[in-house]
């Protein structure tokens, strides 16, 4: 009962800052809308594991941390100064 | 055990769902990067930790997908402020004092 409360506040939350990446103005809003969206989905990655008793989706998690990591900067990077 | 883990779970989400209203209702690049950086990051550090505390035998994992996460997630975002503020994103009309102004004036002076 507790997971499906902790789920659906993460949804909510996901969906408000998907309409801010809808919204925003300049490109860095819709990044740092995107880098938002991805830390929450690293945590609901976790919930979802206990949810569903899987140890699996740890890992999941893990290398989705990873690679948001690596996207993030990447974006900076070429707001910064190009490709 | 369980029930701690529920409260730190419960604290933690609230946390993300007030960093993502931030990211959603302030005015300017700068201030929606300050509520996604700080609430997400110690709202998702303690809804992964209290995964773990809920489910003991997964605790070593968690803890290190919430460090890891709480040692790269300023990085990358740090990193996406240095660039708005380099490609010339304006600040909000509302905006008091702007010290990396001052900084460039100062370093010109030189």
């Amino acid at each position: 009962m507790g997971e499906i409360i902790f789920l659906v506040i993460i949804g909510v939350a996901i969906s408000l800052c998907l309409l801010r990446m809808l919204k925003g103005p300049t490109a860095p809003d819709r990044a740092v809308a995107v880098d938002t969206i991805a830390t929450i989905t690293t945590a609901l990655l976790v919930l979802l594991a206990f949810t569903f008793e899987r140890y699996v989706y740890l890992d999941v998690a893990l290398v989705y941390a990873v690679l948001t990591f690596i996207g993030s900067v990447a974006i900076a990077r070429f707001l910064e100064k190009g490709i | 055990m369980q029930v701690i883990g529920t409260i730190i779970t419960t604290i933690g989400t609230i946390f993300l769902f007030l960093g993502s209203l931030g990211v959603f209702r302030l005015p300017d690049v700068y201030n929606r990067l300050q509520a996604g950086t700080k609430c997400t990051t110690l709202g998702a550090f303690l809804t992964i930790i209290g995964v773990g505390i809920m489910n003991p035998d997964w605790f070593l994992k968690t803890l290190v997908i919430a460090l890891f996460i709480l040692i790269t997630n300023p990085i990358s975002n740090h990193a996406l402020g240095r660039a708005s503020r380099k490609s010339g994103v304006p600040l909000c009309d509302r905006s008091v004092v702007d010290k990396a102004n001052e900084f460039a004036e100062y370093k010109e002076k030189q």
